[in-house]
Formats: structure tokens, sequence, C-alpha cells
């Protein structure tokens, strides 16, 4: 209750000095709020200018933790003029575009988005980001952030980018009626799940609804996991993992017997509508990350376990397989200082709970306020401190850009050919 | 030449700057592009060295390259060739001096008018490939008058679902072919026609003896203008279907491996690839024309 009362002052307080103009009252209400968090350098208070920041967030949850996040921003520093220069469209696709063009062209913006992990590898590479290890000191982030998650973004010994949230990507939906209409329980492991899928098949339910292409990729990163175990998924990204083994084929394999059971209009659909179908009660299953969830709860308002219910995906309970949104600092940044102050309320646990509470995401620090949080995320929160973690391929964590779109062109042309040997040996040579 | 200069120093000044615009940004970068496709060039400010016609040859033993030409030829041949049959089939049904041409030709234009995006998510909605009870679009209405075995995959359709793209695009620019012929048609002289039919033609003769050797510059034009439409089509799959293999073309593709995965020299040797495809249905047209200009 007490962190809700600040917010309620620090928000009041920010709108306020907003409106009136009254810039003095913003750092008194200060005073008190964020001190306690990261203890923000004092000079900074009376920065001024302006900050450029790039993301993809231009609708929905996503648009709304991004304007909770300003306005936090915009209260601690109130001379700095906050430019949203979000790109709308494609997860992120066209801003990455627009990005690239930017930075081609040397002129990049102050800040910008990039899922946490190997995507960010080309800017690494091409040395456009800067380490930003020296504010994880300063802010004692390293304290706060888990474990498991540092080692996957750190790129020898540097970390390039703040990560403001955690999604998790291996989970298993469903419809709580159906399961029930048809004595069915969440598949522990894809072989559970065959077993009801020919329950279903033969009832005339859809055993797993599927969308277009980009959903199929996520739902063979999650049998891949499932299938190979979690130290062996992660070994795939670091070579430890052969990707011409037995065990891949067997995975690879799985995923093709999987397919059957999906919808046949699969490649017309979005993840909303796949997930609609389950809503529906016209498909019993579907995988897909948790912003589903935010589907289910507050786009179809419906409760969970009455109208839909959640486990982790086939033979990857104990594992949380995660994605990150996270801002970075690039290199010649026209306003450096001020980009740092944004990365200093992106990083700061009253910004990560204004943020993910409207995003529909947990933290990624550990040490966020629980209880403002609904019920699925307070049971993310739970995994995500005590599971294993694995980082999602569909969405940037484990492969390079490249890397990525090798593997989905081979996942494209074994969903038209379903030749199992042939699409092991395109992603044997994306991996070489 | 300084005679040259003196009589045709007005004109010159007035094209220059739209003569070094165009140098520049058109073919100034189709240089550039080119140039970037001979190299090696991955990744963001990466190095590029010269590797000559590496990337030409991978691209031609690469699978996906081969869907895309598969996918190219089967939209391009039913775009071309439907667009052209029922525009020719329309214009001379309008062209039989009925009452209301006026009105059914502005009917038949106006697809034209929509933009492939919006074309492409109407579409989208008609053609939904889903089964039993979600049943909708153009499945339910064959359904529901009892055409079920005209009910389809459409675009989803494997190895043959550019047909289904390809529907869209006639039901745009069929009108617009209609225009053409029809504009043509109306070129032939009359006293022609009247010539044949005192010597005893019969209708169907005078257009397939007569009308259509004569409006064949029109057809020419017709298939040059939708020929480079459907080689570079783009925006009507993206929003139809969006970015899936198996109605890949060599645009999305280029887009794909330009800017998710940041290949600048494979989606540079792409682009390359369909300038060079559509060069091959213009030049020899361009050429064709201006001959016949000077004579």
């Amino acid at each position: 209750m007490q962190t809700l009362q600040k917010r309620a002052v620090k928000t009041f307080a920010a709108s306020a000095a907003l409106t009136l103009g009254l810039v003095g009252c913003a750092s008194t209400a200060e005073v008190e709020a964020p001190a306690t968090d990261d203890g923000a350098p004092a000079a900074s208070e009376t920065l001024s200018g302006s900050v450029e920041v790039f993301s993809w967030w231009t609708g929905g949850g996503e648009e709304a933790g991004l304007n909770a996040l300003i306005e936090i921003f915009n209260a601690e520093y109130p001379d700095i003029e906050f430019i949203n220069g979000a790109v709308a469209g494609g997860a992120g696709t066209n801003a990455r575009a627009v990005l690239a063009t930017r930075l081609e062209a040397s002129d990049p913006p102050d800040s910008f988005q990039g899922h946490a992990g190997a995507e960010l590898m080309d800017y690494i590479t091409a040395g456009q980001l800067e380490d930003l290890s020296f504010l994880y000191d300063e802010q004692g982030w390293v304290s706060v952030m888990p474990d498991t998650l540092l080692p996957l973004i750190t790129v020898d010994g540097a970390i390039y980018s703040v990560p403001v949230n955690i999604h998790r990507s291996n989970v298993m939906w469903a419809n709580p009626s159906v399961l029930a209409d048809n004595n069915i329980e969440m598949p522990a492991t894809w072989d559970d799940f065959f077993v009801a899928a020919e329950i279903l098949d033969a009832a005339g339910i859809i055993p797993l609804a599927l969308g277009e292409q980009w959903t199929q990729l996520h739902l063979f990163e999650t049998v891949l996991l499932g299938e190979l175990g979690t130290s062996a998924y992660n070994g795939l990204w670091d070579g430890s993992t052969d990707w011409a083994g037995a065990d891949v084929t067997a995975a690879v394999e799985t995923f093709a017997r999987v397919l059957e059971y999906t919808n046949s209009d699969a490649a017309s659909l979005a993840w909303q509508d796949a997930s609609q179908l389950v809503i529906n009660g016209d498909a019993a299953f579907n995988i897909m990350g948790d912003w589903a969830e935010g589907f289910f709860r507050v786009d179809n308002s419906l409760v969970e376990q009455e109208g839909y219910t959640w486990a982790a995906s086939p033979g990857t309970e104990g594992t949380f397989q995660f994605l990150s949104d996270s801002f970075t600092l690039p290199k010649d940044a026209a306003n450096r200082d001020q980009a740092i102050a944004w990365l200093t309320v992106a990083g700061s646990a009253v910004g990560q709970d204004a943020f993910n509470v409207q995003k529909g995401s947990i933290p990624a620090r550990s040490d966020a306020d629980r209880a403002i949080y609904p019920p699925y995320l307070q049971s993310a929160m739970d995994d995500w401190a005590s599971n294993e973690v694995a980082g999602s391929l569909t969405h940037g964590v484990t492969a390079s850009n490249a890397w990525k779109a090798d593997i989905d062109t081979a996942l494209g042309l074994f969903l038209g050919t379903k030749d199992v040997a042939a699409f092991q040996a395109a992603m044997v040579t994306a991996a070489g | 030449m300084k005679k040259v200069l003196r009589r045709h120093w007005p004109a010159l000044t007035l094209l220059a700057p739209s003569l070094i615009l165009l140098g520049v940004f058109v073919y100034g970068f189709i240089g550039v592009n080119i140039q970037i496709s001979l190299t090696d060039e991955q990744g963001l400010n990466a190095d590029a060295n010269f590797i000559g016609f590496d990337n030409y040859i991978a691209l031609m033993s690469d699978p996906r390259f081969h869907i895309d030409v598969w996918n190219t030829a089967v939209f391009s041949v039913a775009f071309i060739g439907v667009s052209l049959f029922l525009g020719l089939g329309l214009a001379i049904l309008l062209d039989q001096k009925m009452r209301g041409e006026g009105f059914f030709r502005s009917v038949f234009l106006l697809p034209m008018a929509v933009s492939f995006i919006v074309t492409g998510v109407v579409w989208r909605w008609l053609m939904n490939p889903a089964e039993g009870s979600r049943m909708s679009g153009l499945n339910l209405l064959f359904d529901s008058l009892g055409l079920d075995f005209l009910i389809n995959q459409w675009h989803l359709t494997p190895t043959w679902g550019m047909l289904g793209i390809a529907l869209p695009a006639i039901w745009q620019m069929s009108g617009y072919t209609m225009a053409l012929f029809l504009a043509g048609l109306r070129s032939v002289p009359e006293e022609v026609k009247e010539a044949a039919r005192m010597d005893g033609a019969s209708e169907l003769g005078i257009y397939t003896r007569i009308i259509l050797p004569m409006i064949r510059p029109v057809a020419l034009s017709a298939i040059v203008i939708l020929g480079h439409i459907s080689l570079k089509v783009f925006d009507l799959i993206i929003a139809i279907a969006g970015k899936q293999i198996a109605l890949d073309v060599p645009a999305i593709y280029m887009w794909q491996t330009t800017f998710d995965a940041y290949n600048f020299a494979r989606g540079a040797t792409l682009a390359t690839y369909i300038l060079i495809s559509v060069a091959v249905f213009v030049i020899p047209y361009l050429i064709f024309t201006t001959r016949k200009e000077k004579v």
C-alpha cells in the first residue's frame, strides 16, 4: 500500500508540474519517492535539453506502459524534453528498418529499444553501442537483476542494454471447459499432448491453435526446449549442442507431428486469432508468450482458471524461456547525459513497476512490488525467481538477426515440404 | 558543339535539374546497389570486400529463391493472362455502342483507384480458409449456395497459392486493362470496319482479322504495364498473408534479408535481380516505341 500511495502522490505531482508549469514542485515530490531505489546522481536533477527514445510501442498495453514510464521520467527530470520516437508495426520489424538506416547514417536516437540478448549483436559488433557496465555498478543493478539473466545479456564482460521487462515464451494456454468436457489435463510432455490430441480430434476440436509463420517459429522453439531439455537447448546457441544430433532430429519430428494437430488455416491467423480459437472453445490449447494473458484477461474480460488456464509448455516445467525488452545507449548519442537519465529511470524499481503493470509483463528486477501485479504475473514472478532460464529464439535472445532469419526461412520451407532432413541440414548450415 | 549549345541552352537549362536529380537518385543509386551486390557486405557498418558474382551464383541454388521465382511466374502468368482476357472482353462489350457505357466504364475502372493494401485486406477476409463452423467469406457464400465443390484454401493452397493472390490483383487491374483496350478499339477507323463489312466479312472475322491486329501495340503496352506490376508485387501479398515463405516473392525476400537480417549484399543482389527481370520486359518495349516514333 505504501508504494501505491507514493505512486499516487508522485503521479499527481508530475501532472501538476506539467500542467501548471511548477517545475520546482516536481523536485520536492521526488525527494521521497525514488530515493530508496537507486539514489540517482544529484547533478542529473539539473539536466535539461531533450532525449529521443526510439521504440515500437505504439498501441495497447505497450504504449500504456511506455507512457507510464515517460510520466515518471518527466517527474524526475522535468527540464528534459522527452521525444517519443516510436515507429509502429510488425513487432518491431518496421522500427528496425528505420533504425538500421539511421545507424548507417550515424544519426542514432539517444536510446533505442531492442530485445535483450543476441539480437543486439549486430549493433555490438558494429561498435554502435556503449558498454553500460558502469551504470550497472553505479545503480547497483548487478545485485537486483537475477543471476540467471545477467550471463545471457553479457558479451565479453560488457552489458549493452537495460532490460525493463521479462516475458515468458514457453506458456501453454488452454480452455478449462474444453479440458473438463473431454477429461483432459494440461499435458506435461508432448507424448501426453498427443494422447490428448487424439481425443480432441475425435471430438471435432482443434487440439492446438496456431497462427502465422512467426507463431510457428515460436511453437518450434518451445518444442525444441521441451524435447532437448534446458541445458541442451541453451547449448544449441553456444555451440555445445550439435544441431546435427539425433536428439534434434527427434525434436523436429515431434514438431512435425504437433503440426498435424493444428488448424489448417494457421497461416491466415494473427496470434490473437489463434488465442480467440481457444477462448471460443474451437481449440483446446495454444502456445504463445505470456502477452496472451493480457488478451485473455483484459481484452476478453475472462477470469483466470474459468475462462483460461495455463501451464509451462510440454516438457518445460521448471524452465523459464524468456525474452526481454531493453534500452540501449548508442555511441555518439547527441544527448548522452539525458539518455543515461532515461536508462536510470527505465532500470529503477519504480519505473519497472509502473511499466510492467501496464504492459502485462514482469520486471527484470527481483525487488518489485509483487502485490500490484495480477495473479498470472505473480506466478510468473515466482517462476522467474526459482526456475532455470533459457532464451527465446523468436524474440531475439539466443541468435543474431541473421541466424534467426536463416532458421525462419528454413522453417518456412519446411512448412511447405515437411522434409525433416532438409530442415535440420539448413539449421546446421545456419549455425555454422 | 558550340552551335548546338547556343541553340539548345534554354532547353538544357530547364532540363538540367531533373536530369541531375534523376542521374543521382535513380541511376546513381542503381549503380551503388549493383556495386553492393558484388560485395559480401553483411551487418551494420561492416567491411565489404569485392567478391564478384558470388552472390548471384549463391542465389541460383537458394531454395527460397526457387520458391520466389515459381511464385512470381505463377502470379504473372495468371495475373497478366486473365487481366488481358477480361480487359479485352469487357472492352469489346462496351464498344458495342450500348447505353450507359460511361456508367459501366466507371464501374469497371473504379477498383484501380483503391490501393493494393486496401484490396489486400478486404480479400484477406473474403478468402478466409477456415473450415466448418468458423467458415466465412467466399467459402461461406459457396457453402450457403450449395456450391461446396468451389470451397478451397485460396492463397493457402500448397504450391499454387499465388493464384489466390492473383485474384484480387485481377479484380483490381482488369478494369484498367479494359480502359486501355477501349481506347485502342476507338482508335480503329470506322471506315476500315465499314470496308470489311462491304466485303462480306463476319463481325467475328472483323475482330480477329482486322481490329485485334490493329490494336496489338495497345496489348503490348498493357502487357508491359501489368508485367512490371506483377514482377514487383509486394504490398498486396503483405496485406493478405504477411511475410510467410509459402507466398514469398523476391521483393519480400529482399526486404527481410536486408532489414531483418542485415544481409545487405544479398538484399542488393535481389534488388538487381528484380530490376533486370523488369528491364527484360520494359527495354524491348521502349526500343520498339522509340523506333516507331522516329518513323
